[in-house]
């Protein structure tokens, strides 16, 4: 029978460890693991470009569902262990969830530090430390509303940038009088202080909390000197404390943290101690690198491997977005130490190298950061420098020859430079990969080695070796980009603008560095859908960046005339309707009427001068524009259901007219087909749609992601519900999700590919509250959309486009 | 060469464009983000399309029907396809757009 390996705590550290583990010995353990969030394993260190709208939570998650599926661990979510019984060997966690264990892995990592201060329980204090508390922050960060950050340190700095990215009011609050003092000296803090107040953000060290003010919710805070800060948000962030409590009650030997000899053991031979929680030689670590050593260690002591952790030097890169800043090892001043120090200010640039004994001790870096891989190399090796000292300072395109460019930099390094601190890989295995795996992209790099995966600061080094790799082969860009006027994919473009509330095309191509003046084609019509469907009301259409026929709301046709398709709400129409389209193709001398395979009626060859006065009598007879141009709603199809056929089981004529009109006029970002069927024989062929209703006794199932054009694809089932009210509700969220996550002309099969069924099922079917949010902002934008556009311009709207500038009619002798 | 007034700039939208209509077939007058006019007969060199319903962009316009980008200074094809689009002189005077009198088939102004 396997063994049983119970782990406490699902966070960075054990993630990596099992990894080790399945790679080693899949089959040896049964694997559980109880994590008191509510989720699977995501990189922690990642929360700030999340914060900062730089990512999403979908894109750090580094073991999903499936991977757990996959390799047979039990996981239980929000599920936190309260008891460790070390006779029977179990642990109980506070749903009553109890687990049978051989070997035990305690990795509860850290609890933020709160300071005690008055005011601190009140709504509105948060600390940094998981997902939760980042949705908490976005849930005040509305723009123009204040925050405070408690402490000038890592964490401290990258909530104060990601809320002001967000648009917030920061003051940063630091009782020290710089920034960052455990990771940099005074110098490299100022530049640091002074780069963040340029960014508006108030910085104020030498500054201590006396209290936080507020009745029932946080209104600002004072300060020992009697400042008060107003704001709506303190965000905690002095420091961490290993998680020792559980272990404390189940007499396992804590002193700072959980104490672990060299092959991470605890007093109980059975238990180890991992990750931040975890004390070695006196050592608490907060920084992953080392956290992924003592994993390995683990992972072979579990397979009886002979193994050993000696403890770890580390480095750290402030992550935040335009910073270039780099430390690592000692930098304390004291007798026996000698320091080089370059400055240029001009630049930015400000460094130093703090020495002892010939060797490289102590590095910091600061605007200029390129080097800290290399200097750091020579500090782990303790490498003597007293030959090359005068150079050192001004890095390895010094060292001994002409000054090299940045891959030439990289070429040259040994090959086992460390290039991914975070995870401990040096420079040939990851040349070994590319050329071994026939790996061709950063992701292949992150999956294959893990080089880039954490903290991503040294990508541009991966990507370097890939180029030195493959050559020409290497393609850049591993997001591709919108178009060539851009760097950014479509996904980044979207985050941004809501990230940096950009509101307008002119200031999205200013702010996000655009090559072109004015965009193309292909970047216009994709940033004008995006900025209305993120400020619906607000964002004012840019006609010119739309494809004709939506400027004109008609189909453009080979010979230069146009196709007009009024709605049939849900395929039906009447005589006067019929007649009415009659009247119109006699009376403009329409070449074609034709029956489309959307159930409705086209009208083809009409004049563009003639449009206006064919919609007027269109409209005068009821009906509507059917957006058959639009990457919008478009048509929805329905058969004849309850109403008439033997067969239906609901109304589904009824439903389907009900869906359409409370769905059109919506933009989306590619065409959106419904149909709704009465029963499974499905005569509307509503399974190769892209939303299709099934009506069956008991209700409707609500299909997705279909496609019967360019590919053939049938749908998923996404949910069954009872009512037809239901059926619009979950319909209207699902387009709504799509509305904001899609990529411009990606029909919802392929978002729905991208973004996973589980993530849309997730937000549509199982978080009701979601769901309702969904569908709220879908109602909320419509009541800006649902203006017939032909209406619109029959009244005399954007009348340019339908006349001549002028007409020369015929040949005049003089004038 | 005679000038004949065919509008004022402010007639033509930034990165847009109308048309004037003649016997010979129809003219495209686009104005630029910099408000720069430039003219081509209203028709793409691949298949005909109508080039002034096209969306405009920096010094080009992408037709309509199949995307080919044209060049407004010369109505040249940029990229990988081959071809021209005719060319129409232009004249800005106190903010009036003029085109040549022969093109649009008159005598004189
Ligand atoms: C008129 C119509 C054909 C007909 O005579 O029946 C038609 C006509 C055109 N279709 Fe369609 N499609 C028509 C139903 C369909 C259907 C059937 C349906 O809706 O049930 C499909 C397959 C279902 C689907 O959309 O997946 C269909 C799949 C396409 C595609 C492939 C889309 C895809 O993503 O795979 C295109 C190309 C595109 O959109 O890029 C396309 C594009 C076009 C365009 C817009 C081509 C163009 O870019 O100019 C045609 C415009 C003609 C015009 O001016 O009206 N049409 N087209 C149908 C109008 C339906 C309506 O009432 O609005
Ligand atoms: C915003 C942010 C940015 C960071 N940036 C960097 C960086 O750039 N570089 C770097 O090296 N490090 C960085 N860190 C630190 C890094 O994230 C941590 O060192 C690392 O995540 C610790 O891993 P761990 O597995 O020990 O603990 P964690 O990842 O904290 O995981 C512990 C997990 O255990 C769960 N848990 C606790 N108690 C129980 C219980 N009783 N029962 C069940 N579950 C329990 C917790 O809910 C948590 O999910 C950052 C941290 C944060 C918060
Ligand atoms: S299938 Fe659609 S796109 Fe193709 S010719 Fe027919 S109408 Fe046009
Ligand atoms: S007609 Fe202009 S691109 Fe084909």
């Amino acid at each position: 029978m396997k063994k049983k390996l119970v782990i406490v705590g699902n966070g960075m550290a054990p993630g990596r460890m099992l990894e080790h583990l399945f790679e080693l010995a899949p089959d040896l353990y049964d694997v559980t693991i109880f994590n008191a969030e509510p989720r699977v394993n995501y990189n922690r260190l990642m929360l700030s470009p999340v914060l900062s709208g730089e990512k999403t939570y979908e894109d750090i998650i580094t073991h999903g569902d499936d991977w757990y599926l996959a390799n047979g661990v039990t996981l239980h979510k929000g599920s936190k262990v309260e008891a460790i019984d070390r006779v029977a060997r179990t642990v109980a966690a506070a749903d009553g969830t109890v687990a049978h264990y051989d070997k035990l892995v305690i990795a509860t990592g850290s609890v933020p530090f709160v300071i005690p201060v008055l005011g601190h329980q009140l709504p509105g204090v948060v600390t940094y430390r998981d997902l939760d508390d980042v949705e908490k922050m976005l849930a005040a960060a509305t723009p123009d509303a204040k925050a405070v950050v408690i402490g000038g340190g890592l964490l401290g700095l990258e909530a104060a940038a990601g809320l002001k990215m967000r648009g917030m009011d920061v003051t940063v609050v630091h009782l020290m009088s710089t920034l960052m003092e455990r990771q940099l000296d005074p110098p490299a803090a100022h530049l640091l202080e002074q780069e963040f107040e340029k960014r508006g953000i108030k910085i104020r060290t030498k500054s201590n909390t006396h209290s936080i003010l507020g009745e029932s919710k946080v209104m600002g805070l004072k300060l020992e000197d009697g400042t008060e800060l107003p704001c709506s948000i303190v965000v905690m962030a002095v420091g961490i404390r290993p998680s020792t409590a559980l272990a404390k009650a189940s007499d396992i030997t804590v002193n700072r943290g959980i104490m672990v000899d060299d092959q991470m053991r605890t007093n109980d031979p059975d238990i180890f101690a991992l990750g931040e929680c975890a004390e070695h030689r006196g050592v608490v670590y907060g920084l992953v690198a080392p956290l992924y050593e003592m994993a390995r260690t683990i992972a072979e002591v579990l397979v009886e491997k002979p193994a050993a952790y000696g403890g770890s030097v580390m480095s750290t890169k402030l992550k935040v977005t335009g910073v270039d800043l780099y430390s690592g090892g000692d930098f304390a001043e004291a007798q026996d130490r000698e320091e080089i120090v370059l400055r240029d200010a001009s630049r930015g640039v400000y460094k130093r190298l703090v020495i002892k004994d010939n060797k490289i001790i102590g590095v910091v870096l600061y605007g200029e950061t390129s080097d800290g891989p290399w200097f750091f190399d020579k500090l782990k090796k303790g490498e003597d420098v007293s030959k090359d000292r005068d150079m050192l300072i001004f890095g390895q395109a010094y060292a001994g020859g002409p000054p090299l460019d940045p891959t030439a930099a990289v070429a040259a390094l040994p090959p086992d430079a460390e290039i991914c601190g975070c995870n401990g890989i040096c420079k040939s295995k990851i040349t070994d990969a590319i050329s071994e795996k026939g790996l061709t992209s950063i992701d292949d790099v992150r999956a294959h080695t893990k080089a880039s995966a954490s903290c991503g600061s040294c990508t541009g080094l991966v990507e370097k070796l890939l180029v030195l790799s493959l050559g020409e082969k290497y393609q850049a860009n591993a997001v591709q980009p919108m178009c060539k006027c851009t760097d950014l994919g479509h996904g980044d473009v979207r985050r941004l603008i809501v990230a940096k509330q950009i509101k307008s095309i002119p200031q999205l191509m200013q702010e996000l560095e655009w090559k072109t003046s004015c965009g193309c084609a292909k970047c216009r019509p994709a940033l004008n859908y995006y900025l209305i469907a993120e400020w619906p009301g607000e964002y004012e259409d840019d006609n010119q960046s739309r494809f004709i026929n939506e400027r004109v709301h008609a189909n453009i046709q080979k010979d230069g005339t146009y196709s007009v398709v009024p709605r049939m709400w849900g395929g039906m129409t009447s005589a006067a309707e019929l007649r009415a389209i009659a009247d119109v193709a006699d009376k403009f001398q329409i070449p074609a009427v034709k029956v489309t395979g959307g159930q409705r009626i086209d009208l083809l060859g009409v004049k563009k001068e003639d449009l206006p006065a064919v919609w007027s009598d269109l409209n005068a007879a009821g009906m509507v524009s059917g957006a058959a141009y639009a990457k919008g709603l478009r048509t929805v199809k329905t058969c004849v259901g309850s109403e008439w056929c033997r067969f239906g089981t609901q109304d589904s004529t009824g439903l389907g007219i009900k869906l359409e009109k409370f769905m059109w006029g919506s933009w989306t970002p590619a065409k959106v087909k419904l149909a709704v069927s009465g029963c499974p024989r499905n005569c509307a062929e509503a399974t190769c749609k892209d939303i299709g209703v099934i009506c069956v006794d008991s209700g409707y199932d609500i299909h997705f992601a279909g496609a019967a054009g360019l590919d053939i694809k049938g749908t998923e089932l996404l949910c069954h519900v009872d009512t037809e009210d239901a059926a619009i509700e979950v319909i209207a969220a699902l387009t709504q999700l799509y509305r904001e996550q899609g990529h411009y002309l990606e029909r919802i099969y392929k978002w729905a590919k991208r973004v996973g069924l589980e993530s849309i099922k997730t937000n549509i079917v199982e978080n009701v509250e979601k769901r309702r949010n969904y569908f709220a902002r879908f109602t909320h934008a419509q009541t800006f959309l649902q203006v017939d556009p032909w209406a619109e311009r029959v009244s005399g709207k954007h009348a340019h486009e339908f006349l001549p500038m002028r007409s020369f009619p015929m040949q005049i002798a003089a004038e | 060469m005679n000038w004949i007034d065919i509008g004022a700039v402010d007639d033509v939208p930034v990165r847009g464009s109308r048309v004037v209509t003649t016997t010979a077939g129809d003219i495209a007058i686009f104005k630029t983000a910099d408000s720069r006019v430039f003219a081509l007969w209203d028709k793409c060199p691949h298949k005909g399309g109508p080039l002034s319903q096209g969306i405009v962009h920096d010094d080009s316009v992408t037709c309509p029907l199949h995307n080919w980008v044209i060049g407004l200074e010369a109505g040249e094809v940029r990229g990988p396809d081959q071809g021209c689009a005719r060319k129409v002189e232009t004249r800005l005077e106190a903010g009036r757009i003029l085109l040549p009198s022969h093109i649009l088939g008159r005598k004189a102004a």
